[in-house]
């Protein structure tokens, strides 16, 4: 979450003290990314030495200024929300790691190893849908935030069910011979974006 | 307190020799009023095998199907009948309503086959209708409703009158993903005014609205979930993982 551009995001609708920008932010975001008032007041200060935003006047405590968006803030705000975010994937998934491991493990149930994992991601997700089950149904910050999770883990499933089938098509999973393959993933996946 | 559903060590199994499929194998499962479980599993773990037999439309090879205490082997062809269309309520992928119904002439069906007058299932048909928010298009045709209208309607249909158990395969059918939830939405409430639901589906979305879920494989249940902790201990956690 980029602290700076939401606060540039709340600025653009006019001009606004700090600890309402505080309010505003933690409401719009369901909550869920909780920001101290410090941290409101150090970024507006970097977003003022950068030129994106002004107060009234230079002078005074930090509560009373008020401040607002400038053309250059604007420019930067447009831009940012049409740059793509990263997707490539870290480097090395755990999840992942885990389950090419366990192939690799004399007497272990790698079917026993996936459900584990997919019972825990859904119990994970039955835990965000009932926060979006008990949410005010006009809580749209709340539903969207809770919806990126849940397609998030979603993914881990259906990754999870695919690994399932795919090993039901193999006759057998071969047993590694000595010496013992590379645990961790070698082949190196190219995504350009 | 009997439970709604009770699966005691099923089986089903289907053709025999070399051909014989072991559909289900050994089946436990307790689902309790107000509570709404989901079964989840692969394409052929038994899923929806585990739902008709619940639903009474299949018996078993072996073992018991309780609904409300009843032992479904001591009832007869016709008391069966009688049981499921009063007792259980069914929602289909594709919702399943009679063109030629009005709205309420089709949650009120099942009622009218069992001999209620027209009238009185009327009444409870709109009293259905009236729980789903969709008693003012009672009379109109469900070609005139809107798909969100429609599901309702089905739902009304499954949870009418005295029904206690709620079955739905894959209820959301081709819906998008907000309009699907807004099914599980529906299901959880009527589960939450008492009915038990057993949902049947590989969306784990879906799933995620229920109670409980339980993992069938090869015909056998291999694993459920434990009941979840509130939603406020993701927020403490800072919502992230």
């Amino acid at each position: 979450m980029s602290v700076p551009h939401a606060l540039l995001a709340l600025l653009s609708e006019g001009p606004k003290y700090g600890l309402r920008l505080q309010n505003e932010f933690e409401s719009r975001t369901g909550e869920v990314w909780p920001l101290n008032v410090g941290q409101v007041y150090t970024t507006l200060q970097r977003l003022e030495r950068d030129g994106l935003v002004e107060t009234d006047d230079g002078e005074g405590e930090r509560s009373q200024k008020r401040y607002r968006i400038t053309r250059t803030g604007d420019r930067e705000l447009a831009e940012w929300l049409r740059t793509p975010p990263a997707l490539v994937p870290p480097p090395r998934d755990e999840l992942v790691i885990k389950v090419l491991v366990a192939l690799q493990v004399p007497e272990t149930d790698i079917h026993e190893i996936l459900q584990v994992h997919r019972r825990n991601v859904i119990e994970v997700m039955q835990r965000y849908t009932r926060v979006k089950a008990a949410a005010k149904e006009d809580d749209l910050a709340l539903a969207l935030v809770a919806d990126a999770e849940l397609f998030r883990l979603e993914a881990i499933v259906r990754w999870l069910d695919a690994a399932e089938v795919r090993l039901k098509q193999l006759p057998q999973v071969a047993p590694v011979a000595a010496p013992a393959a590379p645990l961790e993933p070698t082949r190196k996946m190219e995504v350009s974006q | 307190m009997t439970s709604a559903l009770e699966l005691r060590q099923v089986s089903k199994i289907y053709g025999s020799g070399p051909t014989e499929v072991h559909a289900l194998v050994g089946v436990d499962l307790l689902v309790e009023r107000g509570e709404l479980v989901a079964i989840m599993g692969p394409s052929g773990s038994g899923k929806s095998t585990l739902l008709t037999i619940a639903g009474s439309l299949e018996n078993v090879t072996s073992g018991q199907v309780l609904v409300d205490g009843v032992d479904l082997a001591n009832v007869s062809r016709p008391d069966q009948a009688r049981m499921r269309r009063r007792s259980i309520g069914y929602v289909f992928q594709d919702f399943n309503l009679l063109p030629g119904l009005t709205a309420v002439e089709n949650v009120t069906l099942p009622l009218e086959l069992d001999g209620i007058s027209a009238k009185a299932a009327r009444a409870t048909g709109l009293e259905a209708m009236e729980e789903l928010d969709v008693a003012e298009h009672a009379d109109r045709y469900p070609d005139e409703l809107s798909g969100g209208e429609r599901q309702r309607a089905a739902i009304a249909r499954a949870i009418v009158g005295e029904r206690g158990l709620l079955l739905a395969d894959e209820p959301t059918g081709a819906l998008d993903s907000v309009n699907g939830e807004g099914v599980m939405r529906l299901l959880r409430a009527a589960t939450q005014r008492g009915v038990a639901g057993v949902v049947v589906t590989h969306e784990a979305q879906l799933a995620s609205w229920a109670d409980r879920v339980v993992f069938l494989r090869d015909g056998h249940v291999v694993d459920e979930t434990v009941a979840p902790p509130g939603p406020e201990s993701l927020l403490e956690a800072g919502g992230r993982q």
